[in-house]
């Protein structure tokens, strides 16, 4: 049966693909075809939006972007067999903005179905939890300090130094939580990864909580996402279906369990002192620091607060090993970034490479934002608290690095 | 006004007077209750609440504190600290422009402006039909096909004040 893709991700779907996937069903229907249509995440190439993608023995051949309209021509011209005509883009992993990319984080996104756990475990998920409860909670954490991550929210700590600290606290009630409370605007890669892979995610939470010893996991997603909402708190029941959130995750003995929280609409509960007064019920008021959340977090018990796309590079980490992670990276920072490009730029979308990249590559490279007819464009290059600087004034390399986080 | 008797006003009493009856206290409750022994269940229940009446009616107020053991005051300044929760019915329809810089940068300012003057309202108005409330909101997570919109849950990218119209008219029966 050929396999049809077509995404539910809400940035694809705000511009039509449920129309898109009604239409290609229809056409299926009226010509006798037998298709499987899959509805996956995002790719993270939004100006080709809605994006369609066909199984053949060469792999998979995108269309985009597709109207409903131009469904029954598509289909004509040959979209079923993957052949080549007006609005074929080729083999998608070919298309040189996804062909440039590393993408670990976000290797799946877009290409299962994000609420398959087959799927999920046929492109590699669940090996790194697997590794972990086979491990000592004190080599998980030992493992990710190896890999040098750091904190993906902004602030760069090292991440697996923050789960030494929670480890390193009496036993008891300890808590994991996951900042998804993407409020920067530009930035959507959380967003990507609640609709596209969650179970990534999930994976990833648990993890930490095994290495750190907390049973309870809570991720705070804004209301601005209601999509992802439903889509994280249905994969989070299906986990807990399959056993692999509970009482005994994945048989091998401890405990761990999520709980999907909605924010309110306040920007401040991006701040992780804010967001647990937030998850304790209160006022999203920041609080006075020390204590640290890592010893005094959530309802006063040690908590690991780290945004969701560092939870998301866990999995990795353990299922290919500390120095395969390393391995990618410039310096300090090591492993990958997911970039998103947006606003008044071509191809606005979603670039997960290792850091190093310069902004010139990612904007003029990938963003393909003409380099001569904008020279006093301005650009941000990360929240509010960055200041703009102009493309004449992007230098070379060596010193773009103040930019970088 | 003294800030204390404003409150007693939004508020009803000053405690001692048992509360008035109100037709939707028991469904209230039973939203409240289904939250018993979930720690830190206060904006769970107001979300509950809200997707059930559209709105934080405050008779609901001292139901939720009652159903906490905590005080009316620390369920009013939560209600209050949050923009999400709304103290008055909205309209049947609840549109919002996303006016962050990614959507700046691609025109959803003319967008508001258009919006504005066609419905006759400004931001965080409700149209003198009922009909529909007018939102700003910072950043939809859309920013690659911006300028974005949602109405009623539902997201919607690259909006030209034209697509908008037509939004609003297949909305509105």
């Amino acid at each position: 049966m050929t396999r049809v893709f077509v995404p539910a991700d809400a940035a694809a779907l705000s511009v039509g693909a449920e129309d898109v996937a009604e239409a290609i069903a229809r056409e299926a229907a009226a010509r006798g075809v037998a298709i499987d249509l899959v509805r996956t995440g995002s790719r993270g190439m939004f100006w080709l939006e809605p994006l369609v993608e066909v199984e053949t023995p060469a792999g998979r051949v995108a269309y985009g972007p597709v109207s409903p309209a131009e469904v029954p021509a598509l289909v004509d011209g040959g979209l079923f067999e993957g052949k080549p005509g007006p609005g074929c883009l080729g083999l998608t992993e070919a298309i040189p903005y996804l062909a440039n990319q590393e993408r670990l984080t976000f290797a799946r996104c877009g290409v299962i179905d994000p609420f398959s756990l087959d799927e999920y475990r046929a492109h590699g998920g669940y090996r790194g939890l697997d590794r972990a409860l086979a491990m000592m909670p004190g080599e998980v954490v030992e493992e990710v300090v190896a890999s040098g991550l750091r904190g993906r929210g902004g602030a760069g700590f090292p991440t697996g130094v923050k789960w030494r600290t929670v480890l390193a606290q009496p036993a008891g009630q300890k808590y994991i939580v996951a900042n998804a409370d993407e409020g920067d605007s530009g930035t959507f890669a959380d967003r990507m990864l609640m609709e596209g892979d969650p179970f990534l995610l999930i994976e990833g939470m648990t993890i930490a909580g095994i290495a750190v010893g907390a049973t309870k996991g809570y991720i705070y997603i804004r209301s601005e996402y209601p999509h992802a909402f439903r889509a994280f708190t249905r994969a989070i029941h299906i986990a807990r279906g399959a056993g692999l959130l509970g009482e005994d995750v994945g048989g091998g003995g401890r405990a761990f369990d999520i709980e999907a929280r909605l924010g309110a609409g306040a920007y401040i509960c991006g701040e992780e002192t804010s967001l647990l007064e937030s998850l304790e019920g209160k006022r999203g008021t920041v609080r006075y620091r020390p204590p640290l959340p890592a010893v005094e977090g959530l309802f006063g018990q040690p908590t690991v607060v780290n945004n969701l796309l560092s939870y998301a590079a866990v999995p990795t980490i353990l299922a290919e090993g500390a120095a395969f992670y390393a391995n990618y990276g410039m310096g300090r920072s090591r492993g990958t970034m997911p970039l998103q490009l947006a606003g008044n730029i071509r191809q606005g979308g979603l670039v997960e490479k290792a850091f190093g990249i310069t902004l010139r590559e990612a904007i003029e490279g990938f963003g393909a934002a003409p380099p001569a007819a904008a020279p006093f464009a301005p650009c941000r290059s990360a929240g509010r608290s960055v200041r703009t600087c102009r493309m004449r004034s992007w230098t070379p390399p060596s010193t773009t690095r103040r930019w970088l986080p | 006004m003294p800030k204390r008797d404003r409150w007693e006003e939004r508020n009803g009493d000053s405690g001692a007077a048992p509360a008035p009856h109100w037709d939707e206290a028991p469904r209230i409750r039973a939203l409240i209750t289904a939250y018993e022994g979930v720690p830190g269940a206060l904006l769970p229940i107001l979300h509950a609440i809200q997707d059930e009446l559209g709105y934080i009616d405050r008779r609901a107020i001292p139901l939720v504190a009652e159903g906490l053991n905590i005080s009316r005051a620390e369920v009013v300044g939560v209600i209050g600290f949050y923009t999400d929760f709304r103290e008055e019915p909205p309209g049947r329809h609840v549109l919002k422009v996303c006016r962050a810089e990614s959507c700046q940068a691609m025109g959803c300012e003319p967008l508001a402006e258009h919006l504005q003057s066609r419905l006759g309202v400004e931001m965080g108005g409700t149209t003198a039909d009922g009909e529909v409330t007018l939102e700003t909101v910072y950043c939809l997570g859309n920013c690659a096909l911006s300028p974005a919109v949602m109405l009623d849950g539902r997201l919607y990218g690259r909006v030209t004040p034209a697509r908008a119209e037509a939004l609003l008219v297949g909305a509105r029966p």
